[in-house]
This record gives C-alpha cells, structure tokens and sequence, in this order.
C-alpha cells in the first residue's frame, strides 16, 4: 500500500483581496510548539506594506460610503463563513499554538461571537456616541463621527487569533480600512482567516493582513504619511513608543490596546468605545429660517 | 522680513497697494460705496479709564500671586499703540513644578474628593462673576490683543462665560455622558493657550478640565497674558480652593517645561501645527494624554445657487473676524465659474465698508494685528503670493502711524501649489480660486494637510449635505461661518489635531474611563 503524500502550501498575504507573495520572495518557516515544521508563510516587506496602504486607501472610499446597515450585513456574512469553516480554523489555532482542541475552539467561537457583537455596532455608534447640540443661537448643529481612514492594527501574538478579530472589527465597522500585522509568532491562524474573510462580501482591500516580522514594519508604519491612525496591540513599549513617534510627523492618531491574554477572552474586549479612536467627530452647523 | 524686493511695497503704513511693474496688483483706486470716506464716522471709544491695569503682573499659584523664580519680567505692549501695558512675570521650570505640586495637592485633597454637585457649583459661581465683569474683561481683552471691542464684548466674552456655564452642570453628570462606563478625572491637565482668543481659549481649557475634576496649569501666550490673570482673580474671588488652577505666564520654553513635567497627566494645547508636532514628540511613551488643536486653512464654498449676498457675508465673517486670527478662517475661497465675477465684485465693494483702526472703537471691524512677527509673517506670505502671480485686491484705508496694522486683503488667481493656498497666513488674507464641478470644489478643499473647518454655501438642501459628507474637516459651517457654541465640539482632522472640546464629545479629553 502505497503512503499518500501531504500537499504543503506557503501561506500568502492578503493585499486588496488578493493573494500575492511577499514582492521581496520571502518566507519564514511556521513552526509548532514542539519545534516541528508546519508550513511556510509570506514574510513582507517594506514595498508590501505599502502596496497594502494603496489597497486600503483605495477601499476606504467605497467601504466608508456603505450604508452603516450594509457594513453590519457583511460583517454579520463574515461571521457566518467563520462558522462554516471553524474547523479549519480550530485546526489551524491547535496545531500553532498547542491550545488543544477544547482551548483552541474555545477562541475560535468566541472570535465569530466578537464579530457578530460588532457588527451589531455598525449602525448604531451613531446614535450613542454623535449628538444634536443646542447651540445658543438660531441653527440646526449635529455631530457625528466619521472612519478616519486608513488604520494599520498590530495583533498581539496571543490569542492570536481572537485578539486579531476583537481589533480589527470596530477598526472597520465605522467604515476605515485597516492594514493588519498579524502575530509574528502564530501567523497561520490569521493567514487562514485572511482565506476565510476573502469568501465573505467583505470588499478587497478593506482588511489586508501581513505576515512577517513585525519589528521591520515599527518605522515605516510610523512614517508613512497615509496612515491615518494605528491601533497597536502588540503590547510591545519599545515598539508602542516607535510607533507613537508617527503622531509627530502627521498627527496620526495612536490607541494602545494592552490586555492580558485572559482580557482578550473577556467583556472587556468588547469595548464600543474602541469604534472612537478611529473616528473622526464633524460638527455641522445650518441657519434656521425662512 | 525676507521679501524678496523691497521696491514693491505691499500694505506700507500709508499707501496700502500700488500697481507695480511686472506685478499685478490691484488696488481699489475708485470705490462704489463710499462709506469709508464721505460718511466719516465719528469716534464711539469704549470707556477704558475706568479699568486699571496694575504695572505688573505676577504668576497665580496655589491660589496666590507669586513672584517668579527667575525675578525676571517681561513687557506686554498694546499692538495698536505700542505702548506698554504691563510687566508680566518670566514663569521657568522652578516655577511650573510649583504650579505642579500646587496642582497636585490641589487634586489629591480637595478636588478630585468633592462631589461633582459642589464643583459644579463653583463653575456657576466663576460664569456669574465673568458675566458682572463682562465690559472689562472685554476692554482688556481688546487692549491687550488688538481685537475690536465689538468682538470682544459681543462675541469672545458671552462665550467665555457660556462655557464655564455649560460645563458647570456636566460636572455632577458626567456618568451620563458615557454610557457603560464610570468616568474619573485624569488628574493634573497642562494647558497651553494661544494669543487670539486668549480669555475664550482659556474658559474652552479650564471650564471642562475642572467640571471634570481635574486641576490645572495653564500657560497663556507671551502676548496676552492680562485677561488670563484677571481671570485668577475671579477664581479667588469665587474661593475656588487654593491649586485647582494655577497659572504660569512665560515664553515657550514655560509651555515645554509644563509638557516635560513628569507629574502632569495631560496635555492640552492649541497652536500652530508644527508646535503641536513637537509637543506630541515629547510625551511619546510618558502615558500622558495629549490633544491638538492646530492650524487650518478652511475652504469656504461658494455653488452658483448659492445665496450669493448671505455668501458674502459668510466670506468676510469667515476671514476678517478677529483680523483672521482664527485657526478655523476660510481663508481658501472657492467660487463656481459662473458666479466668480459677481462675487469678486462684491467682495471688493464689501471689504472697503470694513473699518479698520482702534479697536476700542464701537465702529471698528478690523483691529490691530497681535503682534509685530505675526505682521511680518503676513506681509511675507502676501508677498509670495503676489511673486507667485495672484492679483492683490486691498482696501484703500489709512493705517494708523504707529502700532501693527494690515488692511483687508484678498488675492484672486490663486492657483493650489500658492504658498497663500497651502500655508496658515493667521491674517485678514484670502486667497481666491476657481472649481467648476462638486466634485472638484471637494477635491480642492480636501487639497491640504489640514482638516480643521470649512464652510459650503448654496440654496439646495441635498448639495448641503453631500458636501458636508465629503469635507474633510471638524467643523462644517453651511451657509453660516465662524460660529461658535460650549454645547458643540470643535477639532480637526488630519494635522489640524485631534480631540474635541466643547460638548459632549469634549469631555472625553479630561475623563479617564476604566
């Protein structure tokens, strides 16, 4: 009886719904928690990162403009393809992390639960969070928020996973694009998301995800001038304090998410008020008369 | 000055514009409404003697006035006199960690402790007495600045009275403003304050920051320093506990050594961008809490349906308010084709009614410039536009001989890539351009690293908003301009800041929410 040889597939980057390797033809080796060799994936580059600026930039139009109903739609579309494919999901998070099936469906339900409670959100923040202001004089004057644009989200590397999900979702359920830097040390869980997101409604370019070493994307994320904000869950105070370093150069707005590992499994990961950090407040005002 | 000819004068104290070879200007030699000459106004000074103002000034800690550290003091002039006014203390680092610790002490044992209940009752008291002491504090404002009395008593003091009135009943509701959560004050707030609205800067700063219970030190601009510290005054008069806000008056290096301070926990500022980058650099990884609020270079435009005489008006409320010295000015005017002629015209016949001299005057729209970089700061960027090519419309006004002074000016022909269409000017300077469609008008306006204002004019409701949606900015005056409210936010986006204050999105900058 002859053996069956396994197919082995590098995982790619996810850039503008697409699935390029890395432009530099690198990769890194995924290795499991025993020291085995799993699979190889894309390690981007500088030039990657960028090409996934222009992608995210050229999706936050159409995303940002998306009625707050629809948005909630095909976030709400998302979850159901994650519970489709939760197996591979639960499979992938076991044999990076060694979490065990339990651990491993433990997260990866509670990922597809995180999305749904936000893309509950989507056309409600509004509503909490915007306000009709009594001004003093004889106008109409209303506040509400707006996605700020492009946002680059640094995922910590446990739950790699869950915390992914709970940062990007409020990123982009108010209409930005976000660029993500997934876990360096598990990036098969979030490489197969990006497989998974690709399937749902979500238009291309609204999520891109990078895998890589993240210390090499600190100062280009920092110094790129058309990133509007970073969402930094890294949890790293050296790489947070490089980071926080591009508000200088053209104000991007900076928002730290440091949790512990059993945060992320907690209420406390579902915070609305994270949708505020990359969102804009306008205020217009209108004359009243006749 | 760094002009480049000095042959071409450009606003001298008494030709304001004359055509020059190679360069066309324009100057309004004939005038239509012949208000300016023919109908001399005559004087309606605001009473000033009545008010004195002390030979100096010392800063306000722990609830005194207190010698600075340095023994050093510096001159406050009057810029449309240059006369002295004062002497105000040169507050150092000495000083602000006194501030601090007064600040500290101030939280830890009275204000952070009290009922929001009681607070807020000290904030109705400060707005009561700001309202008796209205005139003066609007005189003094007014000497000290440049700012013409009728802005001043009719604009910047109802204002500053109506945000400590605002924030006065938020500080025993403030559970209320943020669903789920419980918010608790920051702790102490390092405020830095600029010289155009410098008594309406300071009520946006200290009335939130206090209703929430945090303390302060605030830092005025170098060249208005007298209405902050008449406003220390009605803090002890209000028996507003000893600490909860000090004020340190200086030069820069008093606003760094405030934003330095290890133990201040947050940092507000408004000022030009490229302050705000600096400061934002220096609390990178100190967990201090900053917001901006910075530059701008607002465009207000005009649709051929527009309402083109309200226009006007929006046009010259939204650059000549305050001398523009404003950082929300529509100071980029973008007309439709079709309607670009007729409101040139108009704008050149309204600018010449605006009555520019001693801003005590009832009568006086235009003041004094605030001070003499900030004029030649203005008389080099209206230069660079005139090199560049735009065409330069003044009015035809006699300047005072002494004193900074810059008439109304706009320049027509402006093209993107103009200095005048890309950077700050802080003056009574517009800069004129052209779009034909929608989508080219927020093309243009969005053209720019600011995000702070803008304003939209036309009769059609559906345009209105659809462009207010696409405008990248703060605040978005349609058919109105210039306005201003405690109960609405203001702030920009991209690098004109982030962070709001006033209303209930502004609270957020002085609430920690755990």
């Amino acid at each position: 009886m002859s053996t069956r040889l396994d197919v082995k597939k590098t995982y790619k980057l996810f850039i503008g719904g697409k699935f390029p390797r890395s432009e530099s033809g690198r990769y890194l080796p995924a290795k499991s928690p025993a020291g085995g060799h799993l699979d190889n994936f894309a390690h981007a580059s500088r030039k990657d990162f960028r090409d996934a600026v222009v992608a995210a930039r050229a999706a936050v139009n159409g995303w940002s403009k998306a009625t707050a109903y629809n948005r909630g739609q095909i976030l709400y579309r998302a979850a159901e393809m994650l519970q489709n494919r939760a197996g591979e999901l639960v499979n992938e998070v076991a044999r990076s992390t060694g979490a065990g099936a339990a651990g491993a469906k433990r997260e990866v339900t509670l990922a597809i639960d995180r999305l749904v409670y936000f893309a509950g959100w989507t056309d409600k923040y509004q509503q909490i969070f915007g306000s009709v202001n009594p001004v003093a004089t004889s106008h109409f004057d209303f506040t509400t928020p707006e996605p700020t644009g492009v946002v680059v989200v640094l995922a910590p590397d446990e739950p790699s996973l869950l915390a992914l999900v709970s940062l990007v979702a409020p990123v982009i359920l108010s209409g930005n694009a976000a660029i993500v830097i997934a876990s360096e040390k598990f990036p098969l869980p979030a490489a197969t998301f990006a497989e998974i997101l690709a399937t749902s409604d979500l238009p291309g370019g609204v999520v891109n995800i990078l895998t890589g070493k993240r210390a090499e994307f600190i100062s280009h994320i920092a110094g790129h001038l058309d990133v509007n904000a970073i969402v930094d869950g890294a949890g790293n105070a050296e790489l947070s304090a490089k980071l926080q370093a591009g508000t200088a150069i053209n104000l991007k707005r900076y928002a730290s998410r440091s949790l512990t590992t059993a945060d992320w499994f907690a209420t406390k990961a579902e915070n609305p008020y994270w949708i505020l950090d990359t969102v804009e407040f306008k205020t217009a005002w209108h004359p009243i008369g006749v | 000055m760094k002009t480049k000819s000095n042959a071409l004068k450009i606003a001298g104290r008494t030709s304001p514009a004359r055509p020059q070879n190679g360069h066309p200007v324009v100057p309004l030699r004939e005038r239509r409404l012949n208000f300016g000459t023919k109908w001399d106004y005559a004087p309606a000074p605001e009473e000033s003697k009545n008010y004195v103002i002390a030979p100096r000034h010392e800063l306000f800690i722990n609830g005194k006035f207190v010698k600075p550290h340095s023994g050093k003091h510096f001159d406050s002039i009057n810029p449309a006199t240059e006369d002295p006014l004062t002497e105000i203390a040169l507050g150092d680092e000495v000083d602000v960690d006194r501030a601090v610790k007064s600040a500290r002490r101030a939280y830890e044992k009275v204000w952070s402790k009290m009922p929001g209940r009681e607070r807020g009752k000290y904030l109705y008291r400060i707005a009561r007495i700001i309202q008796e002491k209205s005139r003066e504090l609007a005189v003094l404002e007014s000497l000290d600045g440049g700012k013409p009395i009728k802005e001043t008593r009719d604009v910047d003091l109802p204002l500053v009275a109506a945000h400590f009135f605002y924030h006065a009943g938020w500080a025993d509701k403030l559970k209320y403003a943020f669903p789920g959560k419980t918010p608790q004050p920051l702790g102490v707030a390092g405020q830095i304050i600029p010289w155009n609205f410098p008594l309406l800067m300071a009520a946006w700063k200290i009335a939130p920051a206090i209703a929430c219970g945090n303390t302060v030190v605030i830092k005025p601009s170098k060249t208005t320093s007298i209405t902050l510290l008449r406003l220390a005054q009605i803090f002890q008069e209000a028996e507003l506990p000893e600490g909860v806000v000090n004020v340190v008056t200086g030069v820069g290096e008093t606003g760094t050594a405030i934003v330095k301070h290890p133990d201040v926990n947050k940092i507000a500022f408004t000022g030009s961008t490229e302050v705000g980058k600096q400061l934002a650099q220096m609390v990178v990884g100190t967990g201090k809490r900053i917001t901006l609020e910075l530059g701008g270079k607002a465009a207000n435009i005009i649709f051929e349906d527009a309402p083109i005489d309200q226009a006007i008006e929006g046009i010259i409320a939204g650059i000549y308010f305050n001398m523009g010295h404003v950082c929300c000015a529509g100071s980029r005017l973008l007309v439709q084709e079709s309607v670009f002629p007729t409101v040139v015209r108009k704008l050149r016949d309204r600018i010449q009614t605006l009555r520019l001299g001693n801003p005590l005057d009832k009568n006086t729209d235009i003041g004094a410039i605030n001070n003499k970089p900030q004029l030649e700061k203005i008389r080099e960027l209206v230069q660079s536009g005139v090199d560049e090519g735009a065409q330069l419309v003044q009015t035809r006004c006699t300047l005072p001989e002494r004193g900074y002074w810059y008439p109304p000016t706009f320049l027509t022909g402006v093209t993107a890539s103009h200095r005048v269409a890309q950077e700050e000017i802080f003056g009574p300077v517009l800069a004129v351009m052209t779009f034909r469609t929608p989508e080219e008008a927020v093309e243009r306006a969005n053209n720019t690293p600011y995000g702070l204002s803008a304003g939209v004019w036309t009769d059609k409701g559906s345009k209105i908003f659809k462009i207010v949606n696409q405008l990248r900015a703060g605040v978005v005056w349609a058919n109105t301009f210039n306005k201003f409210d405690p109960t609405s936010p203001f702030g920009g986006y991209k690098e004109s800041g982030f962070g709001r204050e006033g209303g209930l999105q502004g609270l957020a900058a002085y609430c920690r929410l755990d």
